[in-house]
């Protein structure tokens, strides 16, 4: 059981590391690439529980994860960016550094909270458990500090990877039904969202957020 | 039986997404979507009769369930969307923007999923179900809300659809971890979010996880409800949504997410006290309440005026849950039946207002009462409505609020939450009288004044039944006063 403690610990590590490395790199068809790792990388934390906690079931829902985090999510970010290449700088608010030092902030505090839920039980998964939390604040990050459409469709994503994550490490998953229909509403979203990028893009030229000043008080 | 009679509310909208899908929007099938929102109403007085007299029923493993809050939430519902709906033909036929064959096909068919999502939403006896519903409604109006294809509609859709996504995807981690916390209670997969089983298996859930899990729920499903810190997408939305999506949005849309929170906080409440939902709703309730009427002062468009109208609404409504005795929820419960009656009938006639002046900024409507008499009495009634002037039901149902919160010891919750309303009523009371009884237009411009008793009999007839129904139950509540008592008990 041991080494399946540790490859769960190394599929977590390499998780947090692609997101720390979506903040880092500025290039949106870069962060895409970390977006497929991360997918892989969850793909993998659902693999070795279900190796672990012998629910055949976890494995279907792995290849599903996969499919969906790895595969077809990162192309429609990836497509939307060929459309146009003036999109790709991510614009941040704060610099890189600033982002880097807030992540390892995030990281401590996601350790500090979650106290109450490794209690709960003493496996690899719930100590793991503080890493997804950690992806949840870092996606919040990307979102309130980047300005670009695209960049903020990327935070989406890595918040949805970070709650992913909790439900696995958590509980095993929630059910099979609700799951799915998580992962087609999360789905949806992307591709609503993609679309209005679209219509955007046609209507103010750039899908940078600061052009939207049309509607305030 | 039962089972069609829980399936009618979520299969009716269904069947005519398939109408406008096969036939396209036309004269006859412009009101497909007014009967299935007729028979959602019509499921809703059945199911709420069946509940009182015979309690709860479920359907499809527990998947489907109504109580007395479901049975209420759908009645207001099926309501409202009959209004919506039924003044839906003539505001795409003269609001003009993008009223081609194509656009007002996607618009029925958006509109009929958006309402079977809301009933599916309030009909979910498993939290997750409820959840996938929420999210679901997200997805279809981001569409609606950028129906009119501006600049604006677009950069509204866009906030609506990135802020509510978020915010829905907070609950869903509050989700998993109330799911981890009842799995370790000894909860099967199946029944770990059954509302019910929760309830019922409360006392064994760890407290520490469920007081996170319900932070993140209350967020989350308060972003989805107006409530601050989330709130940025709703006047943004409900001023750029087409009127009748507008009314949709804010009369049931978000009683439906807030509906959510009172359920969740049921069994927050048995498993770590009324005190932690109590400061988080007050907070949530008491900031909105502060940034509507902060922000209604120097409003200059109508329509947004009636969005931080809808804010400062739920603000109160969430003061209420947070006294939470069962005088409070029955008084917020009235409140949302009230709210969202009279809200719907202020948008709607906020798209007829539209249709004749071709703009929603506040300073260029004036003189009103004098050009077209029966809009604004109609804009007029539902204002005061709103206002909460008797015999409208508002004015029962604030009173009952304010005697909740000193019955309870809140009185400096209440005292402010009074001073903020009163500050939201004068701005809305001084922009309303502006637009009705202002001087008139310096030029009379030809377009406006050419058709002034626009308001056909069969545009007026909903609204002013709608109107009726909020001062009816203002006067007596008797028709819903028991499952109103029994839907405060589920919600308590």
């Amino acid at each position: 059981m041991s080494t399946d403690a540790d490859l769960l610990d190394l599929a977590a590590g390499l998780f947090l590391l692609a997101a720390v490395a979506i903040l880092w790199r500025r290039d949106v068809v870069a962060q895409t690439k970390w977006l497929i790792v991360q997918g892989a990388a969850l793909t993998g934390i659902a693999v070795v529980l279900g190796a672990d906690e012998r629910h055949p079931e976890l494995y279907a829902v792995a290849a599903g994860i996969g499919l969906l985090r790895a595969v077809v999510l990162p192309a429609l970010v990836r497509r939307a960016i060929e459309a146009r290449s003036e999109d790709r700088e991510t614009a941040p608010l704060i610099n890189i550094g600033a982002s880097l030092l807030a992540a390892a902030a995030l990281v401590l505090l996601a350790y500090a909270v979650t106290q109450p839920l490794v209690r709960l039980e003493a496996t690899a998964a719930a100590r793991a458990l503080p890493v997804g939390f950690a992806v949840v604040l870092i996606g919040l990050l990307v979102l309130v500090t980047r300005r670009k459409a695209l960049s903020q469709i990327v935070g989406f994503l890595l918040l949805d990877n970070g709650i992913t994550a909790v439900a696995f490490l958590a509980a095993a998953g929630v059910p099979i039904l609700v799951e799915l229909g998580v992962s087609f509403d999360l789905l949806l979203a992307v591709l609503v969202l993609r679309v209005l990028t679209a219509r955007l893009r046609a209507a103010f030229g750039s899908v940078d957020l600061d052009e939207m000043r049309e509607l305030h008080d | 039986m039962n089972s069609m009679l829980l399936l009618t509310p979520i299969a009716a909208p269904l069947l005519a997404v398939l109408v406008y899908a096969g036939a396209g929007w036309r004269r006859a099938t412009a009101h497909a979507g007014t009967a299935a929102a007729v028979l959602i109403l019509a499921a809703g007085i059945t199911l709420a009769v069946r509940v009182t007299r015979h309690g709860p029923l479920d359907t499809a493993g527990g998947w489907l369930r109504a109580d007395p809050l479901a049975a209420f939430m759908l009645l207001g519902i099926g309501t409202i969307a009959t209004i919506a709906c039924a003044a839906s033909p003539s505001y795409l036929a003269t609001a003009g923007h993008g009223a081609t064959s194509g656009s007002s096909r996607r618009y029925g068919l958006l509109v009929q999923c958006f309402l079977a999502a809301m009933s599916t939403a309030v009909l979910a006896g498993n939290l997750g179900l409820a959840w996938i519903a929420i999210e679901a409604t997200t997805i279809v109006t981001a569409f609606l809300v950028g129906h009119a294809g501006t600049r604006a509609a677009l950069e509204a859709a866009w906030k609506y659809t990135v802020l509510c996504s978020v915010g829905i995807a907070l609950a869903l981690l509050g989700l998993v971890l109330l799911y981890d916390a009842a799995r370790h209670a000894g909860l099967t997969e199946a029944d770990a979010l059954n509302l019910p089983t929760l309830a019922a298996h409360a006392r064994a859930l760890d407290p520490a996880v469920v007081r996170m899990a319900a932070a993140f729920l209350l967020l989350g499903f308060g972003a989805k409800a107006g409530l601050a810190p989330l709130h940025a997408w709703l006047p943004d939305a409900h001023g750029q949504a087409p009127a009748p999506v507008s009314a949709l949005m804010s009369g049931v849309l978000l009683p439906v997410a807030f509906s959510q929170i009172l359920r969740i906080k049921t069994v927050v409440d048995t498993v770590v006290g009324v005190a932690f939902t109590r400061i988080m709703l007050l907070v949530l309730g008491l900031a909105t309440l502060a940034l509507a009427a902060l922000l209604l002062v120097a409003q200059r468009d109508y329509k947004r005026m009636l969005a931080y109208s809808s804010m400062e609404h739920m603000g109160l409504i969430a003061v209420g849950a947070a006294i939470g005795t069962p005088l409070a929820i029955t008084a917020i419960l009235l409140h949302i039946a009230g709210h969202g009656l009279a809200k719907a009938v202020a948008f709607t006639a906020s798209g007829h207002l539209y249709a004749t002046e071709h703009t929603t900024r506040l300073d260029r409507v004036t003189g009103l009462a004098r050009r077209n008499p029966a809009l604004a009495a109609i804009f007029a009634a539902a204002i005061l409505a709103l206002l909460g002037f008797p015999p409208f039901s508002l004015f029962a149902s604030e009173l009952a609020l304010a005697r909740a919160g000193f019955a309870a010891h809140l009185g400096i919750a209440i005292a402010a939450a009074l001073v903020l309303t009163l500050l939201a009523f004068a701005s809305l009371a001084r922009h309303t009288a502006a637009m009705l009884l202002g001087d008139g237009p310096p030029t009379p411009s030809p377009a406006p004044t050419a058709n002034p008793a626009s308001l056909s009999l069969a545009s007026r007839t909903p609204l002013i039944l709608g109107l009726a129904t909020v001062a009816a139950l203002g006067i007596t509540a008797w028709p819903i006063n028991t499952l109103l008592h029994l839907a405060a008990q589920a919600g308590h």
